[in-house]
């Protein structure tokens, strides 16, 4: 097998008393869409900031293209960016911006293209997603999911090699998820894009993944192909897969306090 | 809390030496260093152009009130014309750029640091970092340059309102001529109290956005977050307005300026 393009070694992160990552490690390989699952606030939006340089760690380190981020250069670190395509989890556009400068920004920025070069570009890639059409609305106009939609193709103005999509089918009718699906395949397929995507459905995260981890309590529990995903017996990929309320995953409520702390008798 | 105020003014310390920095960088020039003059034109619409009107108002009316206070001691002395001394060198040493900040805080100061807080809550600014966009050249750089350059320009506009205030009340109630009027405040008048006033305007701008930058940068926690550093940001601004002045013309007295 190829070298890793990431290599996530013992990393540990906490915020204040809570432990987010507790000795994580993974290698991505490149080609390979890479499916993150986990329950809410389990940490997987930090972890693609960590890989982004974003999130000063605890312990370990994070090897992007042959360097430790942690101990890149600035213009390292820029180039290490550059070469990722980043979906937030809310799209992140730019608000004071209509729709076609959010895309057009980073060629503005990072390239010496000809302004009707750049145009034509945003009119390509905003038609690849289905908002050709929305290229002069702001921000505030689009719904959720169009929001979605422009911030997939403001990343993919920036040419990555690598992708990191922070829930891109959430909050999103099925049929445009499966487009998004479809979007995210083609280009793992056609353009032997790297991917990591962090999901909560589990019907798009069978749709797209190569590999597939789950992240519970600052750890991966399990890391394997989709097929091991579907037919483990393990008690916590069952309880994800099958979204049953109670198993090893649910939030330990503390049941045992809840009268009491209710009632104020302790 | 001590080490807390330390800690914070070490960071506010670095995003300046930043932000001095890439002015130099975009100066110097090379890709990915500029900072787009239509950027800086709009800034300097936003920040600048709104508030002609109130530090016209303003000023005038301090104007104004220093010639109406200045009219009955000077009297006793039988000087009424010299309040045109002295409302001309108190505006252009001070109030003039003092005034014009404080109005600037208000107007260009809040708005920056509620609009960076925003785009922190909405997550822009870690997508700008994603698109290996430097948010202290993109957005910083801009508006510093944007209020410094504003403010200087508002400052000699306030200047002018302030001892055309002075000179119509001096005109209308206390019957000093336009032209004694003038030609006092052209005898009292040094080039060095325009330039240490303008000095001043430009040291005070350089303060005004980076406060605002700085609090905007920091926001936490939502809207209310926003509203919260929106209020911090006036209050510390001119807080800081008045200590700098202090400092700036005690410098400028011991220097002879
Ligand atoms: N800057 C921060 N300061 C303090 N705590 C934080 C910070 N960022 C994240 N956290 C905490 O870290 C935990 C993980 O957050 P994260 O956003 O990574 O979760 P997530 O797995 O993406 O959840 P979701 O599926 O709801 O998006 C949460 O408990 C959150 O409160
Ligand atoms: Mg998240």
């Amino acid at each position: 097998m190829d070298d890793p393009v990431i290599a996530i070694k013992n990393i540990t992160k906490r915020f204040g008393d809570r432990v987010i990552f507790d000795r994580l490690s993974l290698d991505i390989y490149p080609g390979q869409t890479l499916v993150i699952m986990g329950g809410s606030g389990s940490g997987k939006s930090t972890l693609l900031r960590a890989m982004m340089g974003q999130v000063p760690l605890d312990g370990g380190e994070i090897i992007a293209g042959g360097r430790s981020i942690g101990s890149m250069t600035e213009p390292q670190l820029m180039d290490w960016r550059k070469s990722v395509g980043f979906l937030f989890q809310s799209g992140a556009l730019f608000n004071s911006m209509t729709v076609a400068d959010n895309l057009a920004l980073t060629m503005r920025e990072h390239s010496d293209l000809a302004e009707s070069t750049i145009q034509i570009m945003v009119k390509i890639y905003l038609q690849m997603v289905g908002l050709r059409q929305h290229l002069n609305k702001m921000p505030a106009e689009l719904s959720g999911g169009m929001k979605k939609r422009a911030g997939l193709a403001r990343a993919l103005m920036m040419q990555p090699q690598i992708f990191f999509y922070d829930e891109p089918t959430a909050g999103l009718d099925p049929v445009s998820s499966a487009q998004i699906d479809t979007l995210i395949s083609d280009l793992h397929r056609k353009l032997r894009f790297t991917s990591v995507v962090v999901t909560h459905e589990i019907k798009s995260a069978f749709r797209v993944a190569d590999r597939m981890a789950l992240l519970h309590n600052g750890k991966f529990v399990v890391v394997g192909a989709p097929d091991e995903f579907r037919s483990s017996k393990d008690p916590l990929i069952r309880q994800f897969i099958d979204g049953l309320s109670v198993g090893p995953l649910s939030d330990p409520r503390g049941h045992e306090d809840y009268e009491k702390d209710i009632l104020q008798l302790g | 809390m001590f080490r807390q105020a330390i800690e914070v003014l070490g960071d506010f310390g670095l995003m300046l030496y930043r932000a001095l920095a890439a002015i130099h960088e975009s100066l110097v020039g090379g890709r990915g260093s500029r900072i787009g003059r239509a950027n800086l034109w709009w800034q300097m619409n936003r920040v600048g152009i709104s508030s002609i009107p109130i530090v016209c108002l303003v000023l005038f009316c301090i104007g104004a009130i220093l010639e109406l206070q200045m009219a009955k001691p000077l009297a006793n002395f039988g000087v009424v014309p010299l309040t045109a001394d002295i409302v001309s060198l108190a505006t252009f040493r001070e109030l003039g750029p003092l005034v014009s900040a404080v109005v600037l805080t208000g107007f260009g100061g809040a708005a920056i640091a509620a609009e960076l807080g925003t785009m922190v809550v909405g997550e822009e600014i870690e997508a700008l970092e994603a698109q290996a966009i430097d948010p202290i050249r993109f957005l910083v750089v801009p508006r510093v340059l944007a209020t410094i350059i504003m403010l200087v320009c508002l400052t000699v506009l306030g200047d002018l309102v302030a001892v055309f205030g002075g000179m119509t009340v001096g005109f209308f109630w206390l019957g000093i001529g336009v032209r004694q009027y003038l030609a006092h405040s052209r005898e009292m008048l040094h080039v060095q109290d325009f330039v240490t006033g303008l000095i001043k305007a430009g040291v005070f701008g350089l303060l005004i956005s980076s406060i605002a930058c700085f609090m905007g940068l920091r926001v936490k926690g939502g809207a209310e977050g926003v509203g919260l550093a929106t209020s911090r940001t006036v209050v510390y601004t001119i807080v800081a307005l008045i200590l700098v002045d202090l400092l700036f013309t005690s410098a400028f007295f011991y220097l002879g300026f």
